[in-house]
């Protein structure tokens, strides 16, 4: 038994995400392949190699993997399934862009978003928004799934000492271009990652009323969450959505603020250690699965929960 | 171009699933189904393509049971021209129903097709990906923005980091995120007019697809509760809570 893991990266880091992917693979009970499919990619595959239990390293540096394109990813995947017997990407947009096309392609069925694995062959993941659990058998021989981060624990990313073999580039089908990004810059901590977050709703009212939001999530050195309501508003840019079709989250702090507490918000952080919410609306359903629960105007509440920390 | 929106028949948003009690999986007796809110994004784009001159037909597709003609008429009276039921009262897995949709993209052959980036039942997040492999077409994955430029399309998709715009060739796919449009509601004339438009019902076998699932579910369980919190009266109370009883700040 092999897995091969897609790496999470921008071809100068990799991302954390990795780290819970590998251990997701290695409950699988076999050897621990990573791939690395980017440009100018070599630092990503040092760091690959470095992650304890991984024991090669495949380098596949090309310029068609760059933006990390699915049209020409996918290909790659496929020419190296014959060695392996699953094949794991974390579920980030990544993740979830290109497996499909991996597992189509090899004609299996993919399993999203896994939470638990029970065998090699047995998995729990969430359906309709988290409020059930399914445990599912595959029957395919090869195994293609997505892992949820905050199910499985990172592994350390030192202590490994990985062989890096380099590999060809696949043929590139030339139908998809990387016309640009618009990617957030922020000095704060990754939403994913995060071990404390604040998040805002439409409770806030304005873009210019996150700055509370904000100001309270660096006293505390927390990310910066939202609702779908706050996105869509403009409060905040897409990045920053916490649920069922955002981020899925599982800090040891969530702060939600002004957020109601909808089946979908709720998706993306039940698994939080201790949630506080406040709220000016005390029937408010977000407050029957918080930890503690503040019934008040958030415009006062949150300054003064910054002053008082 | 023609445009086909497959769309799917699911648990409306707004009721919470219940697990039945032997497990087996969720309790659909007698409660409310809707079209999947991606879907209606998919047809709302659709139809904005076909309103600005972009698009001639659109043509709405569904897998699942006889009721999933409901949810076909309301893409109709939103504004698609013709819809298809596949039949089934079986469990179809997204590879089955990408098998399914690639066998009426090949007797359709549309430019475009733009489903839903996840169905809210399974939210498997595959359906849309699979096709586009399936016909070795590109995909544009949880867009906000569909632009039709020159004879492709640039889409501009929600990513973990913010926003990415590719140029894709067409024939393409895409899969709607929650901020591409506000989908219409459909008026009543436009209601009434939906009851006459073409919805031809056909079934896996005329399309010669195996749709045998490849995953058994075993089990499904509700997710452990979360024990009752507490109402706390001032914020000295809760700092204090998060430093002496959680032991978080
Ligand atoms: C297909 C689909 C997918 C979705 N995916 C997601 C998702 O991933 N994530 C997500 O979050 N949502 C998602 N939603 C939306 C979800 O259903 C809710 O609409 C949304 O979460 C509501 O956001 P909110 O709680 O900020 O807004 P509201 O429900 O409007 O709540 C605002 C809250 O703020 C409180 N408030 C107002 N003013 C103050 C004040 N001054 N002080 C204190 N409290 C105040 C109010 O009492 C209220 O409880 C999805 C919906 C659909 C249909
Ligand atoms: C425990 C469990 C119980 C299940 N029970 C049932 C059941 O009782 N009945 C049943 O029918 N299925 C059942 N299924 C199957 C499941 O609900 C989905 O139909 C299937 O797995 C597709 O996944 P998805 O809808 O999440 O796909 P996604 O990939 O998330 O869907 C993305 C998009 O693909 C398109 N799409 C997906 N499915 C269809 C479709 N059928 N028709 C048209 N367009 C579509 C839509 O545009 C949608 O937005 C069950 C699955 C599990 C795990």
């Amino acid at each position: 038994m092999t897995a091969l893991v897609l790496a999470e990266h921008d071809n100068a880091e990799l991302k954390p995400a990795t780290l819970n992917a590998v251990t997701a693979a290695s409950q699988l009970g076999g050897d621990v392949h990573v791939l690395v499919a980017g440009s100018g990619a070599q630092a990503v595959a040092d760091a690959a190699a470095r992650i304890a239990g991984v024991s090669v390293v495949l380098l596949a540096d090309d310029a068609s993997y760059g933006n990390r394109l699915a049209e020409n990813i996918a290909p790659l995947i496929v020419s190296l399934a014959g060695d392996y017997d699953a094949i794991v990407a974390p579920t980030t947009t990544s993740g979830k862009n290109i497996l499909p096309r991996v597992a189509a392609q090899l004609d299996v069925a993919q399993i999203s978003d896994v939470m638990k694995v029970e065998s090699a062959d047995t998995f729990v993941r969430p359906i309709y928004a988290g409020n059930a659990l399914a445990t599912v058998q595959s029957t395919d021989s090869k195994k293609v799934m997505t892992v949820r981060g905050t199910g499985f624990p990172a592994a350390a990313a030192t202590g490994g000492s990985a062989e890096i073999r380099t590999i060809a580039a696949a043929a590139n089908p030339g139908n998809s271009r990387f016309v640009g990004a618009e990617l957030a810059k922020s000095d704060r901590p990754e939403l994913t990652a995060a071990k404390i977050i604040v998040s805002g709703g439409r409770g806030m009212g304005s873009s210019g009323a996150f700055s509370i939001i904000e100001s309270l999530a660096d006293k505390l050195g927390a990310a910066v969450g939202a609702s779908r309501a706050a996105v869509d508003a403009g409060f905040i840019s897409n990045d920053h959505q916490v649920g069922q079709t955002g981020k899925i989250v599982a800090p040891q702090l969530y702060i939600a603020v002004g957020i109601s507490g909808a089946i979908q918000h709720l998706a993306g952080m039940k698994d939080s250690k201790v949630i506080v919410a406040i709220n000016k609306d005390e029937e408010a359903p977000i407050f029957q699965i918080a930890d503690y629960g503040l019934v008040a105007d958030l415009f006062q509440a949150v300054p003064e929960l910054e002053k008082a920390l | 171009m023609k445009i086909l929106v497959p769309v799917k028949r699911v648990i409306d948003y707004n009721v919470k699933a219940r697990v039945k009690a032997d497990k087996t999986g969720v309790d659909l007796a007698n409660v409310k189904m809707s079209m999947n809110p991606f879907d209606e994004i998919a047809v709302e784009e659709a139809i904005r393509k076909k309103e600005a001159g972009q698009a001639e037909e659109i043509i709405a597709v569904s897998i699942g049971p006889a009721q999933a003609q409901e949810t076909l008429r309301t893409a109709l009276a939103m504004g698609a021209d013709r819809a298809i039921l596949i039949q089934t009262d079986d469990i179809v897995e997204p590879l089955a129903v990408a098998k399914l949709l690639k066998a009426v993209v090949d007797a359709e052959q549309p430019k475009l097709v733009i489903l839903g980036k996840q169905a809210i039942d399974d939210d498997s997040n595959q359906t849309g990906q699979m096709l586009a492999a399936l016909l070795g077409w590109p995909q544009g994955t949880f867009a906000s923005i569909v632009k039709v430029v020159g004879d492709g399309i640039e889409v501009t998709r929600e990513v973990d980091g913010g926003l990415e715009t590719v140029a894709l060739t067409l024939p393409a796919i895409v899969t709607t995120d929650l901020r591409l449009n506000e989908p219409r509601y459909a008026s009543l004339p436009n209601i009434m007019k939906a009851k006459k438009k073409q919805l031809d019902v056909k079934t896996a076998a005329d399309y010669g697809v195996d749709i045998s699932p490849r995953l058994k579910t075993l089990k499904v369980e509700e997710p452990a509760k979360r024990a009752g919190g507490i109402k706390v009266k001032t914020i000295e109370e809760l700092v204090d809570k998060l430093k002496n009883e959680a032991g978080v700040i």
